[in-house]
């Protein structure tokens, strides 16, 4: 049974309005990536219990909760990255465009292309900056001359909002760039590869304040050729910079709905005291 | 709001702006009532007293709102902490027109004091009273609500808001009856319909604390509503 979590609740705080714990429907728009009872366990330990949603296309979706919640752990099951994961075993299905990411005939490395990846620590390739953002088109096959690849590599550059400050560095080392430049540059790099859905594990958590609010109001800008999921330990960030808001806690999706609701009326006790710090 | 936050200071900030908030509250209602006592007495120095109180609750204003502000800068408030400080501003801007109703009531006291109006005693002060009592009762209401966070309490007082307009339309009506009978009550009664109009606004100013009770607690705006969708979103 779903709920509509469009639907903007009148209950007070301590009213126990049912919900359909762990499962969350997109309420307009098409839906980009579905999630049907997923679990993960790592070992014997079972990290997530059956989380269910649905995300649409040119959305911002953020993940938040305390440590330990399973956001990440969920955030990576959409690129299938659990499967480096030694001792890591995800069941139940996720599909993107109605396809499952985990069908036999899947081939991973196409995924990964699909779905992008920018890390909470920039990791910039050991190579210039040009060739950071060439390598995945290259890969894929994405541009046979060498003006394509320029093209390629500018318009990628240019949508992450760092052609300008390297436009003249060019063959200068990824790793000579700063902080903030370093991550857009990583995202330059996923957006290379022409992905649908760019997956961020807390961007900006080792950014600068300015460097924090280039990347947010890039992402706005992002989502309108992209889908995009954010995980972040920053609630105003997540407040700031998402359409919707999923509340993880301690493996379960607790809430999930319209970012202003969560964070200005949850239906949820225990999101009303995750946002308002009564719990951490 | 019993539970606590993670950080004590948080919470301490919370409690202390909202006690001021209501010693405000308590300072206004003694404001229109010492105001009322001036009027019913016709006594120039309660008057005088009231007007020299008014810069204190304009002063509460201010400071509550510069709290109030801090809070939100340092602590970002989310949900009911976020709804509380919204609130917390417009009870006190509420209860500063509260204040300078107070004040207007004073001021036309000394008036009508000034200009030894003789025909004074044959106003219906009395009634004047009477809506000013019913419009102290919502206050009070008002304000317990808010100390309590009680939603109940406040539908309770948006209910009765109309008693207090109709008490005014009843007072103007006998006013315009004295000054269609006598030319020479026309003065002082222009200025008690002033008086019924600032005691019926007290009871608006009520009212208005009552609906920010209600967004606290439900976080629902019912700034413009109809009473019986109020009641049901309250339920």
């Amino acid at each position: 049974m779903a709920i509509n979590v469009a639907r903007a609740s009148v209950g007070s705080m301590q009213a126990a309005l049912p919900a359909a714990r762990g499962e969350a429907r997109a309420a307009s728009g098409a839906v980009k990536l579905s999630a049907q009872d997923v679990r993960v366990r790592y070992g014997s330990n079972e990290a997530l219990h059956g989380i269910s949603m649905e995300i649409n296309a040119h959305e911002v979706v953020a993940f938040i909760g305390p440590s330990g919640c399973g956001k990440s752990t969920f955030l990576r099951c959409f690129n299938r990255m659990n499967d480096t994961v030694a001792g890591a075993q995800v069941s139940g299905r996720i599909a993107i465009d109605g396809r499952d990411i985990y069908a036999r005939e899947v081939d991973v490395v196409l995924l990964r292309a699909q779905v992008g990846m920018v890390f909470q620590k920039p990791n910039p390739f050991p190579k210039s900056v040009f060739e950071n953002v060439a390598y995945g088109p290259r890969l894929h096959g994405l541009a046979t001359t060498k003006a394509e690849m320029e093209a390629v590599v500018e318009s990628s550059l240019r949508r992450a909002g760092l052609w300008d400050e390297v436009k003249d560095r060019l063959d200068e080392p990824g790793t000579s760039l700063s902080g903030g430049q370093q991550q857009r540059l990583c995202i330059a790099r996923a957006i290379a590869v022409s992905p649908d859905v760019i997956l961020m594990d807390e961007p900006c958590s080792a950014l600068d304040p300015i460097a924090t609010g280039v990347i947010e109001d890039l992402i706005s800008e992002l989502k309108k050729t992209y889908t995009i999921i954010i995980v972040t330990h920053n609630m105003q960030q997540a407040a700031r910079v998402s359409d919707r808001t999923a509340f993880f806690h301690l493996g379960d999706l607790i809430e999930m709905g319209p970012t202003a609701q969560i964070f200005m009326n949850p239906t949820q006790k225990r999101t009303e005291d995750y946002v308002t710090g009564r719990y951490g | 709001m019993s539970e606590k936050h993670i950080s004590s200071q948080f919470d301490a900030e919370l409690r202390d702006v909202s006690t001021r908030v209501l010693e405000m509250g308590g300072l206004a209602e003694s404001q229109v009532a010492q105001a009322m006592y001036a009027l019913a007495h016709f006594s120039g120095e309660t008057a005088t007293q009231v007007l020299q109180q008014e810069d204190r609750v304009n002063h509460m204003e201010v400071e509550i709102d510069a709290q109030m502000q801090r809070i939100i800068a340092t602590r970002q408030p989310a949900a009911t902490d976020l709804r509380l400080l919204i609130a917390i501003s417009k009870a006190s801007a509420n209860l500063e027109r509260v204040g300078d109703e107070a004040a207007r009531v004073a001021r036309t006291v000394q008036r009508l004091i000034n200009t030894g109006v003789s025909s004074r005693l044959r106003l219906p002060v009395a009634d004047l009273q009477y809506e000013a009592d019913l419009a102290c009762a919502q206050l009070r209401k008002a304000l317990d609500a808010f100390a309590r966070l009680d939603a109940a309490a406040a539908v309770d007082v948006l209910k009765h808001d109309d008693q207090i307009d109709q008490e005014f339309d009843g007072l103007l009506r006998k006013l315009i009856t004295y000054m269609m009978e006598d030319p020479r009550m026309i003065s002082s009664s222009i200025d008690l319909v002033f008086v019924a109009k600032a005691i019926e606004r007290v009871g608006d100013h009520a009212k208005n604390l009552a609906e920010a009770v209600i967004y606290v607690v439900k976080g629902t705006d019912v700034r413009h509503v109809a009473l019986a969708e109020v009641e049901s979103a309250v339920r």
